[in-house]
């Protein structure tokens, strides 16, 4: 944008943004993405699915091309491509573990089929310029308020399931065998969170764009992951770690001319290195006062 | 609080197992907690075993042997109803399997935790309680409160209080088997199926987890079904011992079981059965020894 400059005046600043209502959209878009792709890429870092949720992603852009290129609105096309996608993948690997071998295979293929439809529909769109880039990189100008509210009815459907299947999911993600001799439906389940994952994608790319998705659903997991293991803890920290990213980031594309999903994605790098940075000082530390108090109890 | 939670946290508090009369069939002393009448078992179109008739006591202590991929473990899953008897009458807690719930645990064979996975052993314990469970819990309630007491209370029942709090990954494995021993006790189940649960322990580690499920077995009254690898570490606590070779199997006390005639029967060729100085028995001349087998699951291990 770099309409006026960042003056570390964060009431100000907001002010500022705020005053124009795409922004205030932008930010209550960005917000609904950042919190739900979070919580549902905690399980999908838990069950070792980040190969499937950047399929789901990279399946938002032939969506969306299909969606530009048929024209009807492009919202449709991203939940129709990435939940048909999921039920995909959840028919191609029936009766495998998440993460195996046999998953990756089924899921490569749906990816280069998918992506392969995604240049055909570009190819037939001749008109489309600007297009891929914002499919693909996204763009926060523009979302109206519509927007808005479908985004956050369609978060709120997804936190709601996943706030019901949360505990026997976490169950079958960790300990399939138990949970499903206990009568967890390990199975279905794992369909379940498929299609949720392709909602949840198909949400989040509208803004963020389908290459970065994935940033937002995995990093902000990842981060919490290091920094604590307890699930609770962890899964309310991916969500703040989430969210302060995309805000992070929505204010710095604000003020810079750069894209938000570079600033996004460099964030929540950032966190994540930190995080490790963190992890490795405090078990330094604690080995440093194992280490001192041993001769001292010993003397 | 309301009746049913109030119900539901006196079942957690409970010491002694569940009611009969409060969940299903009768079970008193003299009914079986597990029965199995002419039961056959068949995987991927081949019969493993049938004509297997068993039936366990509360507070017995069986062990299930026999060499590799005679389906040991597909026994279990039998019982547990993962897996369809081909044949047979099975009743557990008087119901068909799979019916009797969280009245029965379970510890499935060798499943060691990835290395990086950042749940602590306290959390899977508590899986083993409430994971099968909708919904998100309300924190701060009292049943949360007893159920938490019930979690802290059998994880120092197995001695893993130590470490209950690291991520489970970076447990040993024998640290690990103590919790997962404590997942499958901490809703205090009637019977208790561990398919080779000192599989990868060391030999001290391994008479230890004999000794505190022996203790559960006889103590607690829980009916234990066991499959062992090895059948010394756990030969002094041991009521039953069924024996399952070529198709079929044998039940009986040890000495009547784990003898060379018996065995020499089942496998229908010779096979001796030596006895130490220290009672320590193996089996000699049977086409696959149990005892020697070791490293069936190393290959699946990254
Ligand atoms: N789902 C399955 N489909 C086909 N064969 C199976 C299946 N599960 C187990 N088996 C086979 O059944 C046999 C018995 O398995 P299992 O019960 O695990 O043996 P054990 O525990 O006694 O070593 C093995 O040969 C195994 O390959
Ligand atoms: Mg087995």
């Amino acid at each position: 944008m770099g309409s006026a400059s960042f003056s570390w005046n964060l009431v100000g600043d907001f002010q500022q943004m705020w005053s124009y209502p795409f922004m205030v959209n932008a930010f209550r878009a960005g917000a609904t993405v950042a919190v739900v792709a979070a919580a549902v890429g905690w399980f999908v870092v838990l069950r070792r699915q980040t190969f499937a949720a950047h399929t789901l992603s990279v399946v938002a852009f032939p969506g969306a091309a299909l969606a530009t290129l048929a024209g009807f609105a492009l919202s449709l096309g991203y939940f129709g491509f990435c939940v048909a996608a999921a039920l995909a993948l959840a028919l191609l690997r029936r009766g495998r573990e998440p993460g195996g071998s046999g998953e990756s295979a089924a899921i490569g293929i749906v990816q280069a089929f998918l992506l392969a439809c995604g240049y055909l529909f570009m190819a037939l769109y001749k008109g489309l310029l600007e297009g891929p880039q914002t499919l693909l990189f996204g763009s926060f100008l523009g979302i109206t308020t519509g927007q808005v509210t479908t985004l956050a009815m369609a978060g709120v459907a997804v936190l709601g399931v996943l706030a019901v299947i949360g505990r026997p999911l976490l169950f079958a993600s960790v300990d399939p065998q138990v949970a499903a001799a206990r009568g967890v439906p390990v199975r279905g389940l794992s369909v379940a969170f498929l299609v949720l994952l392709g909602a949840a994608t198909a949400e989040a790319a509208q803004i963020t764009g389908a290459l970065l998705v994935f940033a937002l659903m995995v990093l902000p997991a990842a981060t919490a992951q290091v920094l604590t293991a307890r699930p609770g803890l962890s899964l309310l920290l991916t969500v703040v770690l989430g969210f302060a990213a995309t805000w992070a980031g929505l204010v710095a594309a604000w003020f810079w001319p750069y894209p938000l999903g570079f600033f996004v994605t460099t964030i929540a790098f950032a966190l994540f290195l930190l995080a490790h940075g963190a992890r490795l000082l405090s078990t330094a530390l604690a080995n440093r006062i194992a280490s001192a108090t041993i001769p001292a109890g010993a003397a | 609080m309301n009746p049913a939670a109030q119900a539901q946290q006196q079942d957690l508090l409970k010491v002694e197992p569940a009611s009969p009369a409060a969940s299903g069939a009768p079970v008193t002393p003299t009914t079986p907690v597990l029965c199995l009448c002419g039961a056959a078992a068949r995987v991927g179109g081949r019969t493993l075993w049938s004509g297997v008739d068993l039936e366990v006591q509360a507070g017995e202590f069986v062990a299930v042997l026999g060499p590799n991929g005679v389906g040991k473990s597909t026994l279990v899953k039998v019982l547990l109803g993962t897996v369809p008897a081909a044949a047979g009458d099975i009743r557990v807690l008087g119901r068909r399997p799979g019916e009797a719930g969280h009245r029965v645990g379970y510890l499935p064979q060798r499943r060691s935790f990835d290395s990086d996975l950042r749940i602590r052993g306290i959390d899977i314990v508590r899986m083993g309680l409430d994971g099968d469970r909708w919904g998100v819990p309300l924190p701060w309630s009292r049943s949360r409160r007893a159920e938490q007491a019930r979690v802290d209370e059998v994880i120092e029942l197995v001695g893993a209080s130590a470490y209950a709090h690291r991520p489970i990954g970076q447990c040993s494995g024998g640290e690990q088997q103590r919790l997962l021993i404590a997942q499958a006790l901490v809703r205090r189940p009637e019977i208790l199926l561990l398919d080779e649960p000192l599989d990868s322990l060391d030999l001290p580690n391994q008479s230890a987890v004999a000794a505190l499920i022996g203790r559960i077995c006889h103590q607690e009254g829980v009916a234990v079904v066991m499959v062992a690898h090895d059948v010394n570490p756990i030969l002094h606590h041991l009521d039953r011992v069924v024996y399952i070779a070529e198709g079929g199997a044998v039940c009986g006390p040890p000495s009547e079981v784990i003898n060379s005639e018996t065995l020499t029967r089942l496998y229908r060729t010779p096979v001796e059965v030596l006895s130490t100085q220290d009672g320590r028995l193996v089996v000699v001349g049977q086409p696959e020894a149990p005892a020697v087998h070791t490293d069936r699951h190393t290959g699946r291990e990254k």
